[in-house]
């Protein structure tokens, strides 16, 4: 049994800063498990913790049921992958991927034959004899893979294993890094700052912020129901739209129209909250149904400003009057995932909002169009907390 | 393709013009060392006769008798004295330096460059007063400390440039692997900080090696020495004859450890050999 259990875990460094705080996570054996986040959310520290890397200030932190705490990183039985690979460069292939077995004194034969093994599943076979500076991105990258999996560990770490890689190589990796992981059921801590490598991945995601866990779950449950602006705004691609929006009488004024707030409010009185709804929840009028027009959602016109058209998908982006939306759990998601959204060229006083549209959509940049906007899919936050009003 | 070949045959003279410059005096001295005292002003760059007797006057008499025996033992124990011992504080200096964040770390690099700096002459005055006034002027320790002062910053230098470049990952890499803090040091990173101590090494044994300025001015026997000083007090034969075709003869000698120092450990001076190690 190897399940990790982290329990109250905090990191603080000789400077004061916090980097972890107070961490409660429980990660089942054999199972995938992501840590996700923006840079400096300190989930590489909660990783290196685990490995061993790094001292844990208070807390407890068990492998396999024993506390580790003070274990140094070689009797925890873990390995690791570095976001660079960390490769040895004065050993082959071979000796890089035998190097964990010879420290454990594991007779030459047994050595050469799990390294062959492994070489095989990782299509490494014919550059066992090679240097890592003769080998490819994609090489090392599987070099760093081999020398973890020949050791048969108790758990896996890996940080960032494939941000190096471009991104066509990244895919064809993290398919590879999925069948891996179900080939060999151990347990895996995979640390990354790409949400679509956490929502394709893990069996669970662990979302973090600032040092705090935000919400553990299954990717579908994260996408379904984020806890908190945070994790709205983090998980998916293209991220949620937010808007300002306000409560009163039982009705939910929205920027772009009225409705019954009906459930949605989870009993919280009159007042502003702030609304998410996903691109997908938007249609081109004249796509959608009359059936499920009349049924519910909001019908309202905008002037498209840009439109995507991947083929498959288009997107529209529109922008809506309003004061804007305030949190300091967005204010950390701006730079990487808002330039992900392209909403750069937000204006003062306006929102700027992105609908994934039905292909055959005929909305034209500079026009008017009416959309449908389902909004038995918003979710609605507490502006000033951040936290979802109906998290079921 | 022409182009190429043209580049390539430019560099080519470009090569064999500077190896001739900096080889001619080299093999103007062997020249002169291999000729007999009557033909030395002949003027010949090949010599008419070849002789070794410059050679050989330079090791007769063992180590009593002859002049240049005793310095050659001085220069290469006071440098290999000095080489080991900077190297070894360089070393626990430069990796404090590059790998740990200290108050004062600025401080210390800017006072190792200023100490390079500072010209030597200047401090031959005083040192000489001050070694005969406790006791060591003409000894080993009286070379090696002025040796040190000077090489322990050059060796610092070099030995920072190199660990920066070290990627630290791999020592917990190794851990990671089960490597012990020691294992991870010997296995990992002592393969990698090689090159860079070699190069160190061989730098600071060369400036002991050649230097001259301390060594006349701090010795004044055979006693310690060095062979730069001893070939100022060459003799010839006699009053009338000028000790050249010996001091040629040593000058080729001292040269040659040099050489095999540097071939011995080129191989090991390989740049580049931390390449791959980390990402693509």
């Amino acid at each position: 049994m190897s399940e990790i259990v982290l329990d109250h875990v905090s990191k603080v460094f000789d400077d004061g800063y916090e980097a972890v705080k107070e961490m409660n996570l429980d990660i089942a054996d054999g199972e995938f498990m992501i840590l996700v986040g923006p840079s400096g959310c300190g989930k590489s520290t909660a990783l290196r913790m685990i490995a061993g890397l790094d001292d844990i200030s208070s807390g407890e932190l068990k492998i396999g049921g024993d506390v580790v705490n003070d274990r140094s990183p070689k009797d925890r039985d873990i390995a690791m992958v570095f976001q660079n690979y960390a490769l040895y460069p004065h050993m082959t292939v071979r000796e890089n991927m035998g190097f964990a077995l010879k420290l454990a004194k594991v007779d030459e034969a047994e050595i050469e034959k799990k390294v062959e093994a492994a070489a095989e599943t990782l299509d490494l076979t014919q550059h066992l004899d090679r240097r890592p500076a003769n080998l490819s991105g994609g090489q090392r990258q599987r070099v760093a893979m081999g020398r973890a999996i020949v050791r048969d560990p108790k758990v896996f770490l890996m940080d960032e294993p494939l941000s190096n890689l471009d991104a066509k190589l990244r895919v064809q990796m993290r398919t590879e890094v999925a069948r891996l992981q179900s080939q060999l059921e151990t347990t895996m801590v995979y640390v990354t700052h790409d949400q679509t490598e956490a929502m394709t991945l893990g069996d669970r995601v662990a979302v973090m912020r600032a040092g705090v866990l935000q919400q553990v779950g299954t990717p579908a449950e994260l996408y379904e129901t984020p806890k908190n602006l945070f994790v709205a705004g983090f998980i998916g691609s293209p991220a949620m739209n937010f808007m300002p929006a306000e409560l009163s009488g039982g009705k939910l004024k929205l920027p772009i129209g009225e409705i019954d707030a009906g459930e949605l409010a989870g009993g919280r009185g009159d007042g502003k909250v702030v609304a998410g709804l996903r691109p997908e929840n938007f249609e081109d009028a004249k796509v959608a149904g009359d059936e499920l027009k009349r049924e519910r959602g909001v019908t309202f016109e905008a002037e498209i400003d840009i439109v995507e058209s991947l083929g498959s998908d288009l997107f529209a982006y529109f922008h809506i009057e309003s004061e804007g939306v305030e949190s300091d759990q967005l204010a950390d998601l701006v730079g990487d995932r808002l330039d992900e959204t392209g909403a750069a060229n937000i204006r003062e006083g306006e929102e700027q909002i992105v609908a994934r549209l039905d292909p055959t959509s005929e909305v034209k940049r500079g026009e008017r169009a009416e959309l449908w906007a389902d909004t038995a899919k918003l979710h609605l936050f507490d502006p000033e907390s951040g936290e979802a009003l109906k998290a079921s | 393709m022409r182009h190429g070949t043209r580049e390539y045959s430019l560099w080519t003279i470009a090569i064999v013009l500077v190896v001739l410059f900096a080889l001619i005096p080299v093999l103007w001295l062997i020249s002169i060392s291999l000729k007999p005292p009557s033909e030395i002003i002949d003027q010949r760059f090949i010599p008419a006769s070849v002789s070794f007797d410059n050679y050989k006057s330079l090791f007769e008499g063992g180590i009593d008798g002859s002049p240049f025996l005793k310095p050659l033992i001085n220069s290469i124990a006071i440098a290999l004295i000095t080489t080991v011992i900077a190297i070894t504080l360089a070393s626990f200096t430069a990796y404090a330096i590059a790998r740990l964040e200290f108050p004062g770390k600025r401080a210390i690099l800017a006072g190792a460059l200023a100490i390079a700096m500072f010209p030597p002459i200047s401090t031959v005055g005083p040192l000489f007063d001050m070694w005969r006034a406790i006791g060591i002027y003409d000894t080993y320790l009286g070379l090696i400390i002025p040796y040190l002062t000077f090489a322990l910053p050059l060796a610092i230098y070099v030995l920072v440039a190199f660990f920066r470049e070290i990627p630290w990952d791999l020592e917990q890499a190794a851990q990671v692997d089960g490597a012990t803090p020691w294992q991870a040091f010997r296995k990992v990173i002592l393969p990698l900080a090689a090159p860079g101590v070699f190069t160190a090494a061989i730098l600071v044994f060369i400036f002991c090696w050649n230097d001259f300025v301390f060594s006349i001015s701090l010795t004044s026997s055979d006693a310690s020495r060095t062979v730069p000083a001893a070939l100022a007090f060459f003799t010839g034969e006699s009053t009338f004859t000028e000790p050249t075709g010996s001091i040629a003869a040593a000058a080729v000698v001292v040269t040659i450890p040099i050489i095999v120092f540097v071939l011995v450990f080129q191989r090991r001076i390989v740049s580049g050999l931390t390449a791959g190690a980390v990402k693509g």
